[in-house]
């Protein structure tokens, strides 16, 4: 991408009609800054893709090793094999794992859709209304994301082992509510302030009802706002550690991650590595499909070129 | 094709701004009536309380006689381009102009539809082109042809120039048969050349359909060359609705003949004395009754009926526009007579090839001085320098700091009272009948433009 667009102009200024020396020399030393421009972003992208990306690929390499391989300190598996995926797909492992997947699942879904609702209604309300108090909302809602997790467990834990929460879907999806709901906000918020709400009253002059021009004109703006907020706090839900493997205690709840530390090996001297491993790479396959599927949305500028540029 | 008639229209927002006071304007069937004014004076205001984007406080609107105070916007099937051209992003070009056809379709679909069917049924005679009872791609298609976005039809109005945006704007008024148009300010952000392209678009077309139309601008070319009738808002409080011509000529007071025209009318304060014969260098026989007005440039003399108006003033503001004066050496005999001559010296000149502005510097006193500023604040101009424009003939050979003999046509002297401004020589029978060609001559057009369509 931007190696296309800073060359674009480049070329056009070489075509321009008989330039003097002095420009030519002045476009050759633009050109030269740029292209050394180009080429620092390069190696950045390329440093931080490599130490962003390593530990995946070590853990991809790590769930294709036999268990023989796993501590012969070499990255690459000498045999790969698929016996990892086997035994959490199909293998001893199975229930463990793919029970956990459910609930995982299960708890992110409902959390997220809860979360998203919620905000909405919130966000909306902060951007179009004017009310005393709006600040409020959004200090809380930031004091609330700030609050350290770990502190809150303890007191939780008690809580929902009286009110017969623990180890529940709900006794999860509260919890995470509390981390998905204020990013949820604020991002929405940000996101609601940016729509030309006067599109609405266009629409009316236009012919629509105040719904027809709600729905025509400002939810199609709106829904990719809406689209991102949700696979955030999807991923915020679904990479949770701490609730997780404490406020559980069977499988009636517990989700992946937390499940990854019951794993065991095939005996118990076989260290359980590669199942995790294994694991690890499927749990990340979703977060994965859904940053390259919904891409777009989430880079979307849908907004612009409502008004004049 | 609607009449729009406001009565003693008022609005205050609810923070408690009084943003317009008392309106009483009637707009004719097809008549392309302008609103100018300073900012914030609640031209824009005027402008979503006859759409109904905003509430009325009291007064009545009325369309084609019926009230409509009360009316959602899309039961008045009034038209509006914003003044951001509000296009909706996701669409594209031709779904932006397909818009409010698609609405009324699905309206029309159901049993509720039966009002709207009717109006624009009744309507369809005078649309777009005949193309009234078409297809929604026909009516697109001729809409888009028009305006010379064919081509553009499926790209997204982001990816447009503003010139486009504001033509898909445009589009998306017109497909739509109706009752009229009201343009808020639509060419503001364009430059000048687009600007000037886009006028005459909008005032060609505005024959060729004969919409009633009511357009919004800052723009004195604007105001002048499209309207009808203009009409100038103060303060919420309208100042006068005539004809540009009347407006320039026979302004009501001096808020009007200070806001109208560029360069504008020069201010001058002035008393009135009985002539002692020839002096000041004002050698003209303008002065039949020997009356003359003194003033910082000279000594003016005017005829008995301005006298007249002028008597028991103390002191008086006469307004003369730059083009009233003219180098005495270049002015023919004839016309000589209708004014007077005098010496004063140029300050600087600017030369522009047509024609050349001479700046003529005077000491006001503290109370003038302070009725300049107060002027100046009004029409949310820059400060009312105290000094005196003229235009002058491109040919003059006149020169900054020299005493130069100056004629000015003394004939169309304005008289002004300082205190309430009221212009005391306004001849209303003469402005009134500048309106009355001006509205023979609207019919005149739309007739041309009907007979060119076949
Ligand atoms: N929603 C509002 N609440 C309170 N006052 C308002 C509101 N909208 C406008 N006003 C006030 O009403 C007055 C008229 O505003 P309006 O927008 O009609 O001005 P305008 O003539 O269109 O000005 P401009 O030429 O700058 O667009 C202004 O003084 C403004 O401060
Ligand atoms: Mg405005």
């Amino acid at each position: 991408m931007s190696v296309e667009a800073t060359r674009v102009p480049a070329g056009r200024a070489a075509r321009e009609p008989d330039p003097t020396a002095e420009e030519l020399e002045g476009q050759k030393t633009a050109r030269r800054a740029k292209r050394n421009t180009t080429i620092g972003w390069w190696v950045l992208t390329v440093i931080v893709a490599v130490w962003c990306l390593f530990p995946v690929a070590s853990i991809l390499a790590t769930s294709f090793k036999v268990p023989g391989d796993l501590s012969n300190g070499q990255f690459l598996p000498t045999t790969p094999s698929t016996v990892n995926y086997e035994e959490i797909l199909v293998g001893d492992s199975r229930q463990l794992f793919l029970t956990a997947l459910w609930n995982s699942i299960g708890i992110s879904v409902i959390a997220t859709a809860i979360a998203v609702v919620l905000a909405t209604l919130c966000a909306y309300a902060i951007a179009r209304l004017d009310f005393p108090g709006k600040k409020v909302v959004l200090t809380v809602s930031l004091m609330v994301s700030m609050f350290p997790v770990i502190s809150l467990v303890t007191p939780l834990f008690n809580m929902w082992r009286t009110l017969g929460l623990y180890d529940t879907w709900p006794g999860l999806i509260i919890p995470y509510l509390s981390l998905t709901l204020p990013i949820s906000i604020w991002t929405l918020t940000a996101f609601f302030q940016q729509i030309p709400w006067e599109l609405e009253q266009a629409a009316q002059v236009d012919g629509a009802t105040p719904l027809q021009a709600f729905r025509k004109a400002i939810v199609p703006l709106a829904l990719p706002g809406v689209f991102t907020t949700a696979i955030i706090a999807f991923f915020i839900a679904w990479n949770d550690f701490v609730y997780g493997i404490s406020l559980t205690s069977t499988e009636a709840a517990r989700p992946v991650p937390a499940a990854l530390a019951f794993f065991t090996g095939a005996s118990q001297f076989e260290s359980p590595t590669g199942a995790i491993s294994a694991a690890a790479i499927i749990v990340t396959i979703p977060v994965v499909l859904l940053v390259m599927l919904f891409q777009k949305q989430i880079v979307a500028g849908l907004t612009s070129g409502a008004v004049k540029g | 094709m609607a009449s729009i008639t406001l009565n003693n229209i008022v609005k205050k927002y609810d923070d408690g701004f009084p943003a317009v006071n008392n309106v009483s304007l009637d707009i004719a069937d097809g008549e392309f009536v302008i609103l100018v004014g300073p900012s914030g004076c609640g031209k824009s205001t005027l402008l979503r309380m006859i759409v109904g984007l905003e509430d009325i406080t009291s007064g009545e609107l009325q369309i084609d006689g019926t009230r409509m105070n009360e009316a959602a916007p899309k039961d008045r099937n009034l038209a509006m381009v914003f003044q951001n051209y509000a296009l909706y992003p996701h669409l594209t070009v031709y779904e932006n102009i397909a818009f409010p056809l698609r609405l009324a379709k699905s309206k029309s679909g159901d049993s509720t539809g039966g009002a709207n069917g009717g109006s624009n049924g009744g309507s369809r005679g005078r649309s777009l082109g005949g193309a009234g009872g078409g297809s929604v791609d026909d009516r697109v298609r001729k809409a888009a042809e028009m305006l010379e976005l064919t081509e553009h039809l499926e790209r997204k109005p982001a990816n447009l120039s503003g010139g486009q945006r504001q033509r898909v704007a445009m589009g998306r008024a017109i497909v739509r048969q109706a009752d009229a148009f009201l343009f808020d300010e639509p060419l503001s952000n364009l430059d000048a050349k687009l600007r000037g392209q886009m006028r005459s678009e909008i005032a060609q077309l505005q024959r060729r359909l004969g919409v009633t139309s009511v357009y919004v601008t800052h723009d004195q070319t604007e105001a002048m060359t499209l309207g009808d009738r203009v009409a100038v808002l103060k303060k919420g409080e309208l100042q006068q609705v005539a004809s540009p011509r009347e407006l320039y000529e026979q302004p009501v007071n001096l808020f009007v003949a200070g806001f109208i025209g560029s360069p504008s009318m020069n201010f001058l304060p002035a008393t009135l004395k009985a002539s002692a014969e020839g002096t000041g260098g004002a050698g003209g026989a303008g002065g039949s009754g020997g009356a003359v007005l003194s003033s910082p440039i000279g000594d003016i003399p005017i005829s008995a009926e301005k006298a007249a108006v002028a008597k028991g003033h103390e002191l008086l503001m006469i307004g003369l526009r730059p083009e009233f004066f003219e180098d005495a050496q270049l002015v023919d005999e004839a016309k000589k007579g209708k004014g007077a001559v005098f010496t004063a010296e140029l300050s600087h000149l600017e030369w522009l090839g047509h024609e050349q502005y001479g700046y003529i510097e005077f000491e006001p006193d503290e109370k003038v001085r302070r009725l300049l500023a107060d002027l100046a604040a009004e029409m949310d101009a820059d400060e009312l320098r105290p000094q005196v424009v003229t235009t002058l003939s491109a040919e003059s050979r006149v020169r900054p700091g020299q005493p130069t003999d100056l004629w000015v046509d003394t004939s169309r002297i304005h008289i002004f009272d300082p205190e309430t401004g009221e212009n005391l020589t306004r001849d209303a029978e003469a402005g009134a009948e500048l309106t009355r060609m001006a509205a023979e001559e609207r019919e005149r057009e739309i007739e041309v433009a009907a007979a060119k369509d076949g």
